[in-house]
């Protein structure tokens, strides 16, 4: 059984029908990069995955846990699931500690001591274990994004959705990011990403999914799908002619 | 005749001034209390709590606070209820209050951005847990100077209240007004009064309202 089973889900805006028909099974430990122009459904998929979008048909499960719409069900798969969001959405009246803190003591109800050790462990894992006791606003793009990271980690999930976590971002931020991400792949973390990087889905990834207008227009390896293009839609993304 | 020294006049409003202070405090708790569960109702995922909300506000927004209380002293009455004055007063204040409320509370959580709601659902929050941890202490900063502001108006709506036979400042005026004959004398007073409670609160709210603003940061 994969760990992310992902069967012929459809989602539709009113009459506009953004995702249609999408089927992904994702082993442990891969690493899937999402790719495709703006509109084609990439980070709609990756929203669904959590149920921070509803699907209109279809089903999600993750390890076991089945996507349904009620807060229970939700919970107990978004405990499976951390995300990770292109404009970091800290808290902002929260220092970094206290924003990888709160979802520790709030959820699962862990005592305040034993969450701030798991707080000054993820942070550290992430490069800021100093940066403790500062605000959001006090931190670069690149920090935040990696309290961000810190913050879904010490959650404990099996698996991580990143929605262009690096697209805010400065490019001269965009690498202590990823070297961030890299590191979790090469532990073995499940990822999905939506990205721009494609030199870093070539690099990490273990599969790469093209999406286009709402389908899984070409999946692969990424030595595979980015050096035989087979379609002309995916061609013509990556620019080659 | 008797006469009455401008210091017997003061003495007699102050008296009264303490229920002003008194039914305002009242007003403003339990509307803050019951502006509250507005809140919640308005911004729930039930439309049925949704739409009862709305309806409420609109309801309170639009009569007349005399109206209420009218309706919250007579109208009980007609069903065979006695309603003494006071408690009249007090839950007309309460609901009207409690719908203003409601509504500039939620401009303010609607202020929060998405993404913070994303972010906490995303940790396994529940709905709840959201609003107090995430939501609502980001809310609350930029809820003070609004109502703050807003209390000035409860301050100056149970002058209202008179009109139902609550003897607040304003009908203290009126009842010295007939015992003294020296309405400009008694109703200056009255409205010195109103003004050196109204006052203070308008300026704290200028200055909260500053003070949030120039710093710009959220904590």
């Amino acid at each position: 059984m994969s760990l992310i089973e992902i069967t012929e889900i459809r989602k539709s805006y009113g009459t506009n029908e953004v995702l249609k028909g999408i089927n992904l099974d994702v082993e442990p430990g891969e690493v899937i990069a999402i790719i495709g122009k703006s509109g084609s459904g990439k980070s709609t998929l990756l929203r669904c995955i959590n149920g921070l979008e509803t699907i209109t048909q279809g089903s999600i499960s993750v390890a076991g846990a089945q996507l349904i719409d009620d807060e229970l069900h939700l919970k107990a798969l978004r405990l499976k699931v951390g995300m990770i969001f292109q404009q970091f959405n800290l808290f902002p009246h929260l220092t970094a500690g206290g924003n990888v803190m709160l979802s520790q003591t709030v959820v699962k109800k862990t005592a305040k001591a034993e969450a701030e050790a798991v707080a000054r462990k993820m942070l550290d894992r992430v490069g800021l274990g100093h940066k403790f006791d500062a605000y959001p606003d006090e931190l670069s793009g690149g920090q935040q994004q990696r309290v961000a990271i810190a913050r879904a980690l010490a959650m404990q999930p099996i698996a991580l959705l990143c929605d262009e976590i690096t697209s805010a971002l400065d490019p001269e931020l965009v690498a202590e990011v990823l070297a961030v991400v890299r590191e979790l792949a090469a532990e073995g973390m499940t990822l999905l990403m939506v990205t721009h990087e494609m030199r870093f889905a070539r690099d990490v990834c273990s599969r790469v999914v093209f999406m286009h207008q709402g389908r899984v227009h070409e999946i692969g390896p990424p030595e595979e799908v980015f050096a035989n293009p087979k379609t002309p839609e995916l061609q013509q993304f990556l620019g080659v002619h | 005749m008797i006469e009455f020294s401008t210091w017997d006049i003061l003495r007699n409003l102050l008296l009264a001034t303490r229920w002003t202070i008194l039914l305002s405090l009242v007003s403003f708790v339990g509307g803050g209390a019951v502006g509250l569960l507005l809140l919640f109702l308005r911004i729930s995922k039930r439309k049925a709590a949704r739409a009862f909300a709305k309806y409420y506000i609109e309801l309170f927004q639009g009569t007349p606070l005399l109206m209420q209380l009218f309706l919250a002293f007579f109208g009980l009455g007609l069903f065979g209820v006695d309603v003494p004055a006071w408690l009249a007063a007090g839950m007309a204040l309460v609901l009207w209050t409690a719908s203003f409320l409601a509504e500039i509370w939620r401009g303010c959580v609607e202020s929060i951005a998405r993404g913070q709601w994303e972010a906490s659902a995303s940790l396994g929050m529940g709905r709840l847990q959201q609003m107090r941890y995430v939501i609502l202490p980001q809310a609350l900063k930029i809820a003070v100077p609004p109502t703050v502001g807003f209390s000035v108006q409860v301050v100056k709506g149970t002058a209202l209240t008179s009109i139902i036979g609550f003897v607040e400042l304003s009908k203290a005026g009126t009842v010295v007004t007939n015992a003294t004959f020296q309405p400009f004398t008694v109703y200056g007073l009255v409205a010195l009064i109103y003004f050196a409670l109204c006052w203070p609160l308008s300026k704290s709210s200028q200055i909260l309202e500053r003070k949030l603003n120039v710093a710009h940061r959220n904590h």
